[in-house]
């Protein structure tokens, strides 16, 4: 099946969705998606962020169809023709939808873990408005422990359900899931009962925003301020190959996450004993450097030249001198 | 070469008379106008004792404000140390306690929060970067010191007074 997604052509198979095939074309003409998440099954369709234009339905029938849809659940026709960032009516109405995201969303970034790798903040920073217009109080939350290991704002929650999908299918019995409809939906365990399972860890993963995060890193750093490593190990879990990344500030690995992809979706889940207990360097192959895009903040500062120059290395006296330095720096 | 400006002038170097030999009127001349600036304003002023006011847009030490009920209002979201083309802030963040709403503004502060003032070009990047309005350069003239180890400013040094003191 042809589908042409901003002029761009492409053969796919049937059933595709019309996102998957502009993700297979790559680049700026891929819609965001903050709900869909192509290893959770039934996911997408929440958040309205993916919305396209359908210029013409098919080649049976060209006329175009009469709403923006999203691309995340609607599947190409053959001759389809999209409309995609080519389109000032689907910037627009992007830009509607992240005003509707962000009208609850409390804009505590400053001290939200997630800052930097937030998909909501990179969303709004590209098509948000500075201010808002709304003038109500956002809902708020207490916040809640979810086991010993994850911590729970639902005020900053979008309500994508990513996570209730992994719940579902990644881990072997759910036990929480969302309470209530419409403006008072809420994720929650309804007692708070301890989500507790070998592979809950990867809902902090697959949260697009600050709402699922890490107790072990909690106000542990900025993730600017880290430096991402690829390593893996051996892991005794049979569902789990053990690649992740670790997030190194200075010679501690304050964090580890399983790897994301360019979409922000995680390449492999890893098991809760790989993300929570392995924290030392030396329960890791290290495999190197993470690729960092130079549009992140998260490669801001780190530099590519600080080895020795060649001078120091062939010189014994100016690597004593090297590490006195060094010393004197650390101690200080 | 003919010049190109046609401003050239040619010097001509006349021999002294008597009186410029004798060098006698221009020492008057010049005692003459050091006498005149005893009885001007100096310029110069004694500096540690007397200080001239600064411009509006100085940007001189930092100082980590406080806000109205005299909470810290700073929340270790590390944009002044990324923003600081000096690298010179660093900061470890820590979690408010329940008893500590009065001491810090957010959930999350600065444990630490340090400056080394020998990096710091006082760009003013930090103070433009904060979201939360905690850090202004609005002190002084950073103070001289003999040790390097002294010129990294803590928060002792950098947090603004308390108010009701």
């Amino acid at each position: 099946m042809k589908v042409t997604i901003d002029s761009i052509s492409i053969e796919v198979e049937p059933g595709t969705t019309i996102l998957n095939a502009a993700r297979m074309i790559g680049g700026d003409i891929v819609p965001p998606a903050m709900c869909y998440y192509s290893k959770l099954e039934g996911s997408g369709g929440k958040c309205r962020t993916c919305l396209v234009k359908v210029s013409k339905g098919s080649e049976k029938d060209p006329r175009p169809m009469p709403k923006l849809v999203a691309s995340c659940r609607t599947t190409v026709m053959d001759g389809m023709e999209v409309q995609n960032i080519s389109s000032p009516e689907v910037i627009e109405a992007r830009k509607g939808v992240v005003e509707m995201l962000l009208i609850n969303h409390p804009l505590d970034c400053p001290v939200c873990d997630q800052a930097g790798e937030c998909h909501l903040q990179d969303l709004g920073y590209e098509h948000g408005a500075a201010k808002t217009r709304y003038e109500f109080d956002r809902r708020t939350f207490e916040r809640i422990d979810i086991g010993d290991k994850i911590q729970l704002h639902m005020t900053r929650c979008i309500l994508c359900y990513r996570c209730v999908f992994v719940a579902d299918q990644i881990t072997d019995h759910r036990i929480h899931g969302i309470l209530n409809r419409g403006d008072h939906s809420e994720i929650s365990t309804y007692i708070t009962a301890a989500v507790d399972n070998d592979f809950s860890g990867n809902v902090i993963d697959v949260c697009p925003v600050g709402a699922l995060t890490d107790k072990t890193f909690r106000f542990k750093n900025r993730v600017w301020f880290t430096k991402p490593v690829e390593a893996h190990r051996d892991c005794d879990h049979e569902k789990c190959n053990g690649k992740v990344t670790l997030w190194y500030k200075g010679e501690d690995v304050i964090r580890v996450t399983a790897r994301k992809d360019e979409y922000g979706e995680v390449e492999e889940f890893i098991c809760n004993t790989c993300r929570f207990d392995k924290k030392k360097t030396a329960d890791w192959v290290i495999e190197g450097p993470r690729k960092v895009s130079n549009k992140s903040v998260i490669s801001s500062n780190h530099y590519d030249t600080l080895k020795p120059l060649p001078v120091v290395k062939t010189n014994p006296l100016l690597q004593q001198a090297n590490k006195e330095q060094f010393e004197r720096e650390t101690r200080l | 070469m003919e010049s190109l400006s046609n401003k050239k002038k040619v010097l001509e170097v006349k021999p002294l008379n008597f009186w410029e030999r004798a060098y006698l009127p221009a020492i008057a001349k010049g005692l003459s106008i050091t006498m005149g600036h005893f009885f001007k304003k100096p310029v110069t002023i004694q500096y540690p004792e007397q200080k001239r006011e600064f411009s509006e847009n100085f940007r001189g030490q930092h100082s980590l404000k406080r806000d109205e009920n005299g909470a810290e209002r700073c929340t270790a979201c590390g944009l002044c140390a990324l923003s600081c083309p000096a690298e010179a802030i660093t900061m470890t963040a820590a979690e408010r306690q329940k008893d500590e709403e009065h001491l810090y503004r957010e959930e999350k502060y600065a444990a630490v929060y340090e400056i080394n003032m020998l990096r710091c070009i006082f760009c003013g990047l930090c103070e433009e970067a904060c979201p939360k309005e905690a850090i202004y350069l609005d002190g002084d003239v950073v103070a001289s010191d003999y040790l390097r180890k002294d010129f990294i400013y803590g928060k002792d040094k950098l947090v603004e007074a308390p108010l009701n003191q």
